[in-house]
């Protein structure tokens, strides 16, 4: 009784297609260190990613004026694309009670280290990631030296990049919401 | 957001779901013929819509734009994929499926590889599911414009069944190193463009999908494999996803940091708010329908959050005083649009028609001053505030209730 029992039981798992999962399936391969590396180009906030070279607002400037200033406007401010340079208001950070205001470089990305990933993944629109390291570091060194974040004369690299502190680093809050009867 | 500038003609064209009848007699379908009097078309390898109907998208027309799926043609909860809505951040990529590949790696024991046919051997899992840009809505926050459709106000969601093998199936392949808590979600796209992820969203009910209504993704979805979160803000779904690597903090990407953050009129900025709260618009009656006739009609639209199911609909048709529940249409499913239906007797009276959606969390869609309230005038995503519509005697209908 006990074995028609559990040939039944068996039998009932083997209806519901009860198969246990693998811990693994071995589909897939493992991946090259250079397909890694070729694929990998994305920069922290503590520089890990981060390319040699190096560049300064002199240098990026007229990078800036041939690649950059038809979207961008010729001092960054005057679009028609996303306005890249300004740090009105300087005190506060009231975005969300003023409309009005426009967000730039200077007074809303919370990471230089973001300034340079975004650029070299994405930017020119027409060539995106045809920019050799140098001349990122040079745009920049451009873009952060006209928001009044680093001097004229500062050299821009791996190791300086992730040092330079943006002024709206300490905005920024976690997302406090979480369902149920309060509005957030 | 920043070039959804429509014009009332490209609305009013694209709110035009079923053609006129000067539309007809340009086809050249104004003399169709008794059908039970003539023999019918043939079969075919692939089927049209009637030519009666032509539901479009209103596309902003750049790589960098939207275009908005027209909910008030749509009936039900799944939208069509060639009426599904788009956001690109940088025009819709070309990606051979044969050369196709999947990178993980970062804090694993095993960075793998993995083309669409080893994506596909996988176990699949099959899902309906709402996505939707967490900008939608944007339109009617700051300024309430009485004309504006259904498709102009909340255009930006879509709801599909997709395909896909859990990125948790995924994850256990490659091994996650202890202390690894993000990871970075790449496409390949012209933006390359990446969000950094809780790793806990993986182990729930992540997908890497690469199936929409049956068939593989469409380009403008992500073809041929896209990452989808249910429930969490249309930007972290990457499309054409290539490359997903894992780490021990978040990477800070523009798209997390400049984009998709909301100022609050505290002076900070919310960043990492991923899912969307609940919702709901009335579909019918909806600008720019008129209602040529009192009597019984049917109120209807679609509600979702992305915190579970929806509970409850109510409907009001005195600005927001009382409340009745609607119907909700079966199937009711998490995290995906629920259709609800409210029968009505018009009497001919000016109406104001609003609903509100109640999700298993116990949270009620906010009214606007109640959201503007708690988040500022000038935050910039997640508007989930309660849609109005005014009916006049004349039975034409505005958005909001100033119109």
């Amino acid at each position: 009784m006990r074995a028609l029992t559990a040939v039944l039981v068996l039998a009932l798992l083997g209806a519901c297609g009860g198969t246990k999962q693998p811990a693994r399936y071995g589909f897939g391969r493992l991946a090259a260190a250079a397909e890694i590396k070729e694929w990998s180009i994305d920069v922290m906030p503590d520089g890990t990613g981060l390319p040699p070279g190096s560049g300064t607002p002199s240098q990026g400037a007229a990078l800036y004026a041939r690649k950059c200033a038809a979207c961008h406007g010729k001092t960054g401010t005057e679009g028609p694309f996303d306005q890249l340079v300004g740090r009105a208001p300087r005190e506060g950070f009231p975005f969300g009670r003023d409309p009005s205001l426009v967000k730039t470089i200077g007074n809303y990305w919370p990471y230089a280290t973001t300034v340079y990933d975004y650029i070299n993944r994405a930017m020119p629109l027409d060539a995106p990631g045809s920019l050799k390291p140098d001349e990122v570091y040079s745009l920049v060194a451009f873009l952060l030296w006209r928001n009044d974040i680093i001097a004229s004369s500062a050299e821009l690299n791996a190791q300086t990049l992730p040092h330079v502190v943006m002024p709206a680093h300490d905005r920024f809050v976690a997302d406090n919401r979480r369902g149920g009867p309060e509005v957030r | 957001m920043t070039d959804a500038s429509i014009s009332r003609r490209a609305l009013l064209a694209g709110a035009a779901g079923a053609l006129g009848s000067d539309a007809l007699r340009r086809a050249g379908l104004a003399q169709t013929p008794d059908p039970t009097k003539v023999p019918g078309q043939p079969t075919s390898a692939l089927g049209q819509r009637s030519p009666f109907e032509r539901p479009r998208r209103i596309p902003s027309g750049s790589g960098q734009g939207i275009s908005l799926t027209p909910l008030q043609d749509l009936c039900g909860i799944v939208t069509p994929a060639d009426l599904h809505f788009e956001r690109h951040h940088a025009g819709i990529p070309t990606v051979d499926p044969h050369r196709y590949k999947l990178l993980i790696h970062g804090m694993v024991e095993r960075p793998l590889v993995f083309d669409l046919p080893a994506l596909r051997r996988f176990p699949a899992v099959s899902a309906l599911h709402f996505l939707e840009c967490s900008g939608n809505g944007f339109a009617s926050y700051r300024r309430i414009p009485p004309e504006l459709s259904p498709q102009l106000v909340d255009g930006l969601t879509s709801t599909s069944e997709w395909t896909g093998v859990p990125l948790a199936t995924l994850f256990r392949e490659v091994g996650v190193k202890p202390g690894a808590t993000w990871f970075l979600a790449e496409g390949e796209d012209a933006a390359v463009m990446t969000r950094s992820i809780p790793l806990e969203k993986a182990w729930d009910d992540a997908l890497i999908a690469y199936g929409q209504n049956g068939e593989a993704l469409r380009p403008e979805q992500g073809y041929p494999a896209r990452l989808l979160l249910p429930g969490w803000e249309g930007n972290t779904n990457v499309k054409w996803i290539r490359r997903i690597e894992l780490a021990d903090q978040p990477f800070m990407t523009r798209e997390e940091t400049s984009k998709y953050t909301d100022p609050l009129a505290d002076g900070t900025a919310r960043q990492f708010s991923f899912v969307m709260d609940a919702k709901s618009i009335i579909t019918f009656p909806a600008y720019p329908v008129t209602l040529p006739d009192t009597g019984w009609w049917e109120i209807s639209g679609i509600a979702w959050s992305g915190r579970g199911r929806i509970t409850r609909v109510d409907v009001s048709l005195d600005g927001g005083r009382q409340w009745a529940p609607a119907e909700l249409q079966p199937p009711v499913l998490p995290k995906c649009h629920t259709r609800f239906r409210y029968l009505w007797n018009w009497d001919g009276a000016e109406v104001m028609l609003m609903s509100r959606a109640v999700d298993e969390t116990g949270y009620a869609q906010p009214t606007l001053d109640e959201l503007r309230q708690a988040r500022g005038i000038g935050t910039y995503y997640h508007f989930n505030h309660i849609r109005a519509w005014k009916i006049r005697r004349d039975g034409s209908v505005v958005f909001g209730l100033e119109g």
